[in-house]
């Protein structure tokens, strides 16, 4: 099977370990991962914004990169559901874009459904022990529908205990260009949600999508100038499930 | 077609609105005990429905029929109103339906009318209308008395004094209920509930004139829907002689069979019930039983505007249940009144602007007051995808302003122009992580900046910012030894790494929390 890693721009420039932790991830697993240097953006932040003059050019670029890939994984929950859910209706007005997403959007997983659907495995052989709470967003939640695979590869993750995050369905606050149009009302989502996580005890909160995860973590890191508290610290799950015993010597 | 009027015309951009509502501790307090009770009661009570998402589907399949066939079941219902009894009017916005409803109340000679809670006469302005012509109208639901009481405005669309706590209902009836005993009044709900029931009782007895809106409107038999909780909607459509009642068009239900879904939908979604207490159904006029007299008047308001829209045109599904504004996390925080609506939340964002049209007030700001995180499309039972209007909205006002010059549209195009070019955006991330670089020396361990220059510090104004990462993904891509089933980072934690652990500080085993000291 050709797997490609869609990495996103977003990791490839500020979070490169997430990208780094899904090879490594794969590459154990036996399989052989392809980044095609094409890639670029989704465009999500154009679509969702209003511009989709401006996303149009993306959502080809996009296309034209990974058509020929059995399977396209990125570990980013609302970058897939852009070009599951967006994608058609972006494409709408060209019948030759419009085939080309209906072709290959369903080929185009978040890193849990590639690897609990497709490739059928939970347990990775990871360890990681801390305690960690698992903060499902919006994107994965609502429009990908990943229910319980990436807890269930969490649980399965040696010395890692799991903490429930109570209300952990509600949004963190962030929302693309919400976070700074609306910079008060996601501040004020923000800070209940990094409530919610310290109370959890957890040493780490974890995601599958790293813009939430950058507004989650800058909120717990802000807090602990002030207030040091328990510490807890953002994490993208792909890096948990990429670390092993034998890395920690 | 006409434009829609009234109170649904935001009067300040809905962040300057909604950070005035932040300021109220109080009342964020009132809103998220309020707002998450009836949410668990929804989320149990649609639970119990085996069916549910095909409930859902019937009811958005019945309301698009509606929508499709609008004109031609508008005329059916007037025709059979008509036969039963009561006179129908048309409106085209709310300045006329204030007109029909103000002149036929002035017929009557009465100077007091009572009123069932009503989304429409809020929506068109009916108190302040009659109000002028010298008529007092008494709001009879608990909730829009309370409201009414305090000369405030509606803040839900079904509990409008949802962001009052019952020690402020307290004060309000000590301080403005003509002839409550005020020193017997405690603020337990049972006590709250009798001092209102006295105080209405007298006007119920007394009135001449009541006005409705409808829930639903059946166009095959001409028949007027009311769903409420109290039983006082019912006093007002049962003991005055005559009825007035505002129905917006997209109100209709094709036929009387159709009730059986929208009467499982709505309680479950609203209120969070199986059955709501009272739901009163008539059919214009009944000799010997309810009033003599039966106008309904039927506005558009904006709708057949809204109905132009191939996308827009499914928030006019809608039948007012709430179930998106409780389960909104940005109603939770600023409430009702930072919307400028009589619409708020998710709803209120797609449709206000839509019935206006987005030059009025500052209705073109509340798309943006979403971060589209969907839960009211899960919630909403007619399956309004809330989301993608929003992005829809969105859209529309950003092609309506193409000629106008806007840093926000620079940005946005010099973006997808880098980014669609695989030189142009190498050589732009590498520009990033290279300008980025003298930063790094003064985030310490962290990795993280607490100030940016504008427009960045919105984002650092209330959280630490990451910064691009030592090395990007395709640099290391590039510069690593392809493997052959081997680790290819012997020792470490993880893939992870010596940068940006998803650019929150270093995930090395043993180095735990340094960061934080």
């Amino acid at each position: 099977m050709r797997i490609a890693l869609f990495v996103t721009c977003v990791n490839d420039l500020v979070f490169p370990g997430t990208g780094r932790a899904v090879v490594r991830i794969l590459e154990r697993l036996g399989h052989t991962v392809e980044f095609p240097l094409e890639q670029s953006c989704c465009g999500q932040m154009h679509a969702n914004s209003g511009y989709r003059a401006e996303s149009l050019p993306l959502v080809r670029g996009f296309v034209d990169t990974f058509t020929g890939y059995d399977a396209v994984v990125a570990p980013s929950g609302s970058c897939v559901a852009m070009v599951r859910d967006s994608y058609p209706r972006l494409a709408g007005s060209d019948p030759g874009l419009a085939a080309a997403v209906t072709d290959l959007a369903p080929r185009v997983y978040e890193l849990s459904e590639l690897l609990v659907d497709v490739l059928g495995v939970t347990d990775l052989g990871a360890w990681f022990p801390h305690r960690v709470t698992y903060h499902p967003t919006c994107h994965g939640l609502r429009m990908l529908r990943l229910g319980d695979r990436p807890l269930r590869l969490l649980r399965a993750v040696g010395g890692l205990d799991l903490v429930d995050l109570p209300g952990g369905e509600e949004c963190c606050g962030f929302g693309g260009t919400f976070a700074v149009k609306n910079a008060d009302v996601s501040a004020a989502m923000l800070a209940d949600k990094c409530g919610a996580v310290r109370d959890t005890g957890a040493a780490y909160v974890a995601a599958a999508d790293n813009s939430c995860l950058a507004h989650i973590g800058g909120g717990l890191s802000r807090r602990n100038r002030s207030d040091p508290g328990p510490g807890v610290r953002a994490i993208h799950y792909a890096e948990i499930l990429a670390s092993t015993a034998e890395g920690r010597s | 077609m006409t434009r829609g009027t009234g109170n649904i015309v935001a009067p300040l951009p809905f962040p300057t609105a909604a950070r005035r509502e932040l300021a109220d501790g109080q009342l964020r307090a009132n809103l998220r005990r309020a707002t998450h009770t009836i949410r668990d009661k929804r989320l149990r009570l649609v639970g119990e429905v085996p069916d549910w998402e095909a409930l859902r589907r019937s009811g958005a399949a019945i309301k698009d029929d509606v929508l499709a066939r609008l004109p031609e079941l508008l005329e059916q219902f007037e025709a059979a109103a008509t036969t039963a009894g009561a006179t129908v009017h048309w409106a085209r916005d709310a300045a006329e339906a204030c007109a029909v409803v103000t002149g036929l109340v002035r017929q009557t000679g009465s100077t007091e009318v009572v009123k069932v809670k009503s989304m429409a006469t809020q929506e068109i302005g009916l108190n302040e209308a009659l109000a002028e012509a010298g008529i007092a109208a008494v709001e009879t639901d608990l909730a829009e008395l309370i409201v009414q009481l305090a000369d405030d405005t509606p803040s839900h669309i079904l509990v409008p004094a949802i962001h009052y706590n019952r020690r402020q209902i307290r004060e309000i009836f000590a301080s403005r209920m003509p002839g409550v005993d005020v020193d017997s009044l405690t603020d337990e709900p049972a006590a709250l509930a009798e001092a209102a029931r006295r105080h209405l009782r007298a006007k119920f007895l007394s009135a001449r004139v009541a006005i409705s809106g409808a829930n639903f409107a059946i166009a095959e038999t001409g028949t007027l829907v009311v769903v409420e909780s109290e039983g006082n909607g019912r006093m007002c459509l049962t003991l005055p002689g005559t009825l007035i009642s505002v129905v917006g068009v997209e109100k209709l239900l094709p036929t009387f069979r159709d009730l059986e879904v929208f009467l499982q939908l709505l309680p479950r979604s609203s209120t969070g019930e199986r059955m709501n207490p009272y739901t009163s159904l008539w059919t214009g006029v009944t000799p010997g039983d309810g009033p003599e007299t039966v106008h309904i008047v039927l506005v558009d308001n904006g709708r057949t505007e809204t109905l132009a829209d191939p996308v827009g045109r499914q928030a006019l599904r809608c039948i007012r249940c709430s179930a998106c504004l409780n389960v909104c996390p940005v109603y939770e925080r600023v409430g009702g009144h930072a919307y400028g609506s009589v619409y708020p939340g998710p709803i209120g964002a797609i449709l206000s602007p839509q019935l206006t049209g987005p030059d009025a007030g500052a209705n073109r700001t509340l798309p943006y007051a979403s971060t589209l995180c969907g839960a009211c499309f899960d919630a909403c039972p007619v399956r309004i995808d809330i989301p993608q209007v929003l992005v829809h909205l969105r859209q529309r006002g950003v092609d309506a302003r193409r000629g106008r010059p806007s840093a926000e549209r620079t940005a946005m195009r010099t973006l997808s122009w880098v980014m669609r070019d695989r030189r142009r955006y190498t050589a732009a991330l590498r520009a990033a992580r290279r300008g980025s670089a003298p930063l790094r020396w003064t985030t310490g361990r962290r990795g993280q900046v607490r100030r940016l220059p504008w427009p960045l510090s919105a984002w650092t104004a209330s959280r630490d910012a990451p910064l691009p990462a030592a090395e990007t993904f395709r640099d290391w891509w590039a510069g690593r030894t392809p493997p052959a089933g081997r680790d290819d980072t012997p020792g470490r934690t993880s893939a992870t790494g010596d940068d940006n652990t998803a650019g929150r500080g270093p995930v090395t085993a043993g180095e735990d929390d340094r960061d934080h000291g």
